[in-house]
């Protein structure tokens, strides 16, 4: 398999590339626009199939993107923060026609104040519109997990859509070391795409997208509910066969050293890897810390959190996005929910930090875990939800 | 299409088989009606291609008969399209109920 060094936008759109989807339609935004950028240059170049189709907003790309599904191509775009929330309109009806259209999204602050670095509150905002969203670590994941993300968003089970996610500019713009597969490999791991009840479909007509009122409205969501409960299994499915084929094994969630801490960080994205090299400096010194890395936010894998939690005397959960509702980031609701009905259960704390790409460093992390090794002794924590790195 | 059906029996999606529109009465909040003058007809089926609702019909020799007002939402393109010199072979008139 081909070892070659990528940013993690390179990354989206190698996997993109040997995705060869039929059609892609994309605008661009910093810090996403080199992922369809240097699609349109594979197309430009003859290397894909894709019909590309270069609108004049989010809102017209993601429009596009529907109407291609809609019609039984294979469909993917990228995007990041106000380009998100530009097609926010559009995302739910992605997933209620249940087109499982790929989207590879850059985290990145909302405006405002303006600001292009990372955050998850472009995400989040968009977290209850039933679409898969798979965070990534790095370039490697970002890339996997592209590939994944369309197994699973075209998977009978759920045909819901998807998107990966990478940290803006920590992952989008830093280039590392990935393994790519061969592209027949590829070619043979998507394997062919036909959708279900499409509209060019001419022996089998249908109407899509009429309008549904009270009689039927509530009736359409729940195959919806059905399709984000069978995600969890499939993407487990998904996980692990591709770690048998490829060596790399993905679940909804990763415990890092987990199974005898006392204190463990749980978090998503580029941050777990700032994590593990913290994780391994303190067991060093015979501290008994670890890391929850949460790769899967919808569906949210609430029961494997709780059972993950169960030992610990500390979690501290880490939300790089604020609910503005005083109850902390959506993330720490989320666990906080999760943990309710567990026998067992460790104390928590929220560390709502990194707003607008703030950096969290290494020193930042040991401080966090020194912290809450205090709570832990202590067995009571003093303030539950804080804003860290913040001045006053 | 059957009434009031649970969410297990729909179709995938929202989708739903094409024609269904022929079942719902979907004319009752016209407030103008087109009427049809057959005299002057010359049949060039103009207003049948622009009905939004396929609510012009036609007879088995595909000559228009009149109209369906089940169906027919008294938008007036039907009469804005007739090509016949005024007064046309459709004039829209108040819908009274
Ligand atoms: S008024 Fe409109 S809906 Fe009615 S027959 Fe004429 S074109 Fe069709
Ligand atoms: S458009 Fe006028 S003339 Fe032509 S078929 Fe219709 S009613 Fe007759």
């Amino acid at each position: 398999m081909p070892i070659i060094a990528r940013t993690g936008n390179e990354a989206m759109s190698e996997a993109m590339r040997q995705i060869n989807p039929d059609v892609v339609a994309a605008y661009p935004i910093t810090p996403a626009t080199e992922v369809v950028m240097l699609f349109a240059k594979f197309v430009a170049d003859g290397l894909v199939d894709t019909e590309f189709v270069a609108v004049e907003s989010e809102h017209s790309a993601m429009s596009a993107c529907v109407g291609a599904s809609a019609a039984g191509a294979r469909v993917m775009t990228g995007t990041s923060s106000q380009g998100l929330q530009l097609m926010s309109e559009i995302l739910p009806i992605a997933s209620a026609l249940r087109l499982p259209i790929v989207l590879c999204e850059v985290n990145r602050a909302l405006s405002g104040p303006i600001n292009i670095h990372c955050d998850h509150s472009d995400t989040m905002a968009v977290r209850d519109f039933a679409w898969i969203q798979i965070f990534s670590e790095n370039a490697q994941e970002a890339y996997d997990n592209i590939l994944q993300c369309m197994k699973i968003a075209e998977d009978k089970r759920v045909l819901l859509p998807a998107m990966a996610t990478t940290d803006g500019f920590i992952i989008s713009h830093c280039m590392e070391k990935i393994e790519t597969l061969e592209d027949a490999e590829v070619k043979k791991y998507v394997g062919e795409y036909k959708g279900v009840n499409t509209v060019l479909d001419l022996k089998n007509p249908v109407t899509l997208g009429s309008l549904d009122l009270q009689d039927y409205y509530f009736e359409h969501k729940m195959p919806i509910v059905e399709a984000m409960r069978n995600a969890k299994s499939v993407i487990e499915e998904v996980g692990k066969e591709f770690g048998k084929l490829y060596g790399r094994e993905y679940g909804l969630i990763e415990g890092y050293k987990l199974d005898d801490a006392e204190v463990a960080i749980v978090a998503l994205g580029s941050t777990c890897g700032t994590t593990k090299a913290v994780v391994d400096e303190l067991r060093e010194k015979g501290q008994k810390v670890g890391l929850l890395k949460i790769r899967v936010f919808r569906p949210f894998p609430a029961e494997e959190i709780a059972a993950a939690l169960a030992n610990l005397k500390v979690a501290v959960i880490l939300d790089r996005s604020d609910s503005y509702n005083n109850q902390g980031g959506p993330l720490f609701t989320e666990v906080r929910s999760a943990l309710y009905d567990a026998a067992k259960k460790p104390l928590i704390t929220n560390y709502i930090y990194g707003l607008g790409g703030r950096e969290i460093s290494l020193d930042d992390l040991r401080s966090i875990f020194a912290e809450q090794q205090e709570v832990a002794k202590a067995g009571k924590a003093k303030e539950v939800i804080k804003y860290f790195g913040v001045r006053e | 299409m059957k009434k009031n059906m649970g969410w297990k029996e729909l179709m995938h999606g929202d989708a739903v088989q094409a024609g269904t529109a022929k079942e719902f009465k979907t004319g009752d909040w016209r407030s103008e009606k087109p009427v049809f003058h057959p005299e002057k007809c010359i049949n060039c089926l103009f207003c049948w291609v622009n009905c939004p609702d396929c609510a012009v019909l036609l007879d088995e020799n595909k000559k228009v008969v009149g109209f369906d007002y089940n169906l027919c939402k008294g938008c007036g393109i039907c009469a804005h399209e007739c090509p016949v010199k005024e007064p046309k072979a459709i004039t829209m008139e108040a819908e009274r109920r």
